[in-house]
């Protein structure tokens, strides 16, 4: 037993290794970057494994970083693979298979959603996912509950060999409270699954594992029920509190009750998905209406109304009496309990501007964007489609420089597309990281299809927006990596991305551009965030 | 005994790094935190916000409610004015630096943002960046601003500087020694 001051991230991180986890893998993104980040800082002082080897490695992106997990859980190690909401997506056809072959070693599929969007395309609710593909879901409310249910959801995911996805928020998995720590048990290595066929997701074999997981989901539900914590308290009443809407409710729960006689609500917690009916019909034969506080979707609250409505009046997100988009806070929820906001007399009087996030003093991507302002201008039709990294940042003022940005990979697919029927000029911009990710395949289309189209890859090396972590293979492999998915050698320029070759750079752009097939134009010049983390370390 | 914090700033400040310093010396004597921050785009170069709530209990939100906070530590005056909703009209203060961080266009008459700021109840507004110098490490001002209030942290300045020389041990006794004397500078700029 220690304690410990760890983030959301870090705890989950922390009690994978001392769950004695064999293979860690990921891809960065943010809220979930900070546990692999903590994984391979700390997995070479942990208990080192009597068979094997344990590590921590970035992957290529969400799909391959999950299949490694699951070669980690065949041979018998346990696994876990960490990425943003967005990369479950990604990662959905391991993820949704995963779920029907006999699982091995342990394995927790850790998702940090990011309501409010603070550095994410949408606010999708992983929750539902876990449904989608039945099988267990774990959220904990705050830092201590992450470290548990990390080391629980092995455990659980052993016994009933299936996946247990974890999923963390954005204020959860960024914010750091104490916590203490369980002894780390040494990591084992079972060996490989013998059972035969159970990894073999041919149609007969697939036929027999997906009843098999129908067949748990009753056991899930009872275990789950027991899981949940009810209360019950005041008639007025009931509060259903799943993951962090825990903490915004206890924080406005005294004042509740001061207005109330001194009686606190009914409330019933929940923390692990699926769910029985039993405590929630326990629950609204007992008081007179319910609220319900969820982080993300209105999914208990859709559940509990149904399509013919509850027993008793529902109130939440679907109701209006919580916002439906963007994160909980514990002034919401205040309202939606039907207390005063707290006075906030205090405001500025002038109007305060914004001050959004911007290129940092010197960033390469700075100088390759201007470059390419210069060789479209006077162009009166082109269409320049971005990508997912901190090039985005150029689609604000003053650079206006992109007309899109969808997903990791789409810059490189739409111009694509948009080339193909006769797109002028039609250019994917797009990071290294995000070109191993998921924009190499397109270009294999391109070059299949002989699209006319430019690709401008900002090569710095790294990551940039998630703190910088190393793309993963180096920027010598680039020209030789293009050559061998087809494009033609004399189409694929190398530049430096510094503003001292602006004229050379610009001009390069405009042949590329004015070139009728698969064009790559790789910008090179090294992350200023990435050298200070190198140099610091 | 609670007290939340609201400290604001600027991307690369190094604002959220004393965040630390403070969480530290609150459990030290055996306090509760939670301390709040986000990361990724939003941070990027543009404001930077962290919350970090200190109690003799279990705290609950990991974010302070509207109103609530005791004290503002912005590390730029705009910024402070950015947050002043969560402030508590009551008993909250605001400790702001006075150098403003021209990153933006159309950024306000930086004497209106100290007026707005004079105007307030509890003010404290400090040359951090000058004291700063005066210390021997410009980028020790967020130190500066913790001095500045010292008094009114639940913790006392002693176990500040404790975790100051933790922190910074590894940047050598130099780097150490300038933000002590930043500390310092700023837990008197306030009598003067």
């Amino acid at each position: 037993m220690a304690q410990m001051v760890l983030s959301g991230d870090e705890a989950v991180a922390q009690a994978a290794l001392d769950a004695g986890l064999m293979g860690g893998f990921a891809y960065p993104g943010t809220p979930s970057t900070e546990i692999m980040e903590y994984l391979q800082e700390h997995i070479g002082k942990a208990p080192a494994a009597p068979r094997g080897i344990r590590v921590a490695q970035w992957c290529a992106n969400e799909k391959t970083a999950y299949e490694s997990a699951l070669g980690v859980s065949f041979v018998g190690g346990r696994a876990m693979v960490s990425m943003k909401h967005v990369g479950l997506n990604v990662a959905m056809d391991p993820f949704v298979n995963s779920a029907l072959v006999r699982i091995n070693g342990g394995l927790v599929v850790v998702v940090a959603d990011d309501p409010s969007m603070h550095s994410s395309q949408n606010e999708q609710d992983s929750r539902l996912l876990a449904d989608f593909a039945r099988i267990p879901c774990y959220e904990p409310s705050d830092q201590q509950e992450a470290y548990d249910m990390t080391r629980q959801a092995f455990e659980y995911s052993e016994r009933h060999e299936v996946p247990v996805l974890l999923r963390l928020t954005t204020r959860l998995a960024h914010a750091r409270a104490q916590v203490s720590t369980s002894d780390p048990i040494v990591p084992t290595l079972k060996g490989k699954c013998t059972d035969p066929y159970s990894w073999i997701l041919m149609p007969a074999m697939a036929r027999r594992r997906w009843q098999a997981l129908l067949e748990k989901q009753a056991i899930f539900r009872t275990d789950h029920e027991v899981a949940a914590s009810l209360a019950l308290r005041s008639t007025k009443l009931g509060v259903i509190t799943t993951g962090l809407g825990l903490r915004y409710y206890l924080e406005n729960e005294e004042d509740w009750a001061a207005a109330h006689g001194g009686e606190r609500p009914s409330h019933l917690h929940i923390g692990r998905y699926p769910i029985g009916t039993g405590k929630i019909r326990q629950l609204l034969d007992h008081v007179d209406r319910v609220l319900v506080i969820e982080e993300g979707y209105p999914y208990i609250e859709r559940d509990l109304v149904g399509m013919f409505g509850a027993p008793r009046p529902v109130d939440g997100k679907l109701s209006g009496a919580l916002p439906l988009m963007g994160e909980l806070s514990a002034d919401s929820v205040r309202t939606a309990l039907g207390l005063p906001q707290h006075e906030a007399a205090l405001a500025a009087r002038m109007q305060l501007p914004g001050r959004p996030p911007q290129f940092c003093q010197g960033c390469p991507h700075a100088d390759s964007i201007t470059a390419l302002k210069a060789a479209l201008e006077g162009e009166a039709e082109f269409f320049t489609a971005s990508d997912i990294g901190c090039y985005t940042l150029s689609a604000l003022p003053p650079w206006n420089a992109v007309d899109s940005c969808v997903d990791m990979g789409a810059s490189a697919g739409m111009s694509r597309g948009a080339g193909a029927i006769g797109q002028k000029k039609s250019i994917g911009m797009i990071g290294d990281s995000t070109f191993y990710h998921s924009g190499m395949t397109n270009l294999v289309d391109a070059v299949k299809h002989k699209t006319p189209m430019t690709l401008i890859i900002l090569d710095n090396g790294a990551t940039g927006m998630t703190g910088a972590q190393p793309t993963i293979s180096g920027t010598s492999q680039l020209p030789s990596l293009l050559e061998g998915l087809g494009v033609e050698k004399e189409h694929i320029r190398v530049l430096e991305a510094h503003r001292r070759n602006h004229e050379a750079n610009v001009q390069a752009i405009r042949e590329e551009l004015a070139y009728e097939g698969v064009s790559v134009i790789v910008l090179v010049r090294e992350c200023l965030e990435w050298l200070k983390k190198v140099r610091a370390s | 005994m609670t007290f939340d914090i609201v400290l604001c700033g600027v991307g690369g400040q190094g604002g959220l790094s004393v965040s630390v310093v403070i969480a530290r010396a609150a459990m030290a004597v055996g306090l509760q935190v939670k301390q709040s921050e986000v990361h990724g785009m939003s941070q990027r170069g543009g404001e930077v916000l962290a919350h970090l709530r200190i109690a003799d209990r279990e705290i609950q939100s990991p974010t302070i409610p509207k109103g609530h906070a005791d004290l503002i530590l912005a590390f730029e005056p705009l910024e402070a004015l950015r947050y002043l909703p969560w402030l508590s009209a009551e008993r909250g203060t605001v400790v702001s630096a006075i150098t403003p961080i021209r990153n933006i266009q159309q950024y306000p008459d930086i004497e209106a943002i100290l007026g707005e700021l004079r105007s307030l109840p509890r003010v404290r507004l400090v040359d951090a960046d000058t004291l700063a110098r005066q210390a021997g490490n410009v980028r020790s001002a967020n130190l500066v601003l913790v001095g500045a209030a010292a008094d009114l942290l639940p913790v006392s300045p002693e176990s500040i500087e404790k975790e100051i020389k933790a922190l910074f041990q590894r940047k050598g006794e130099a780097v150490v020694q300038a933000n002590l004397k930043a500390f310092e500078y700023g837990r008197h700029s306030i009598h003067s």
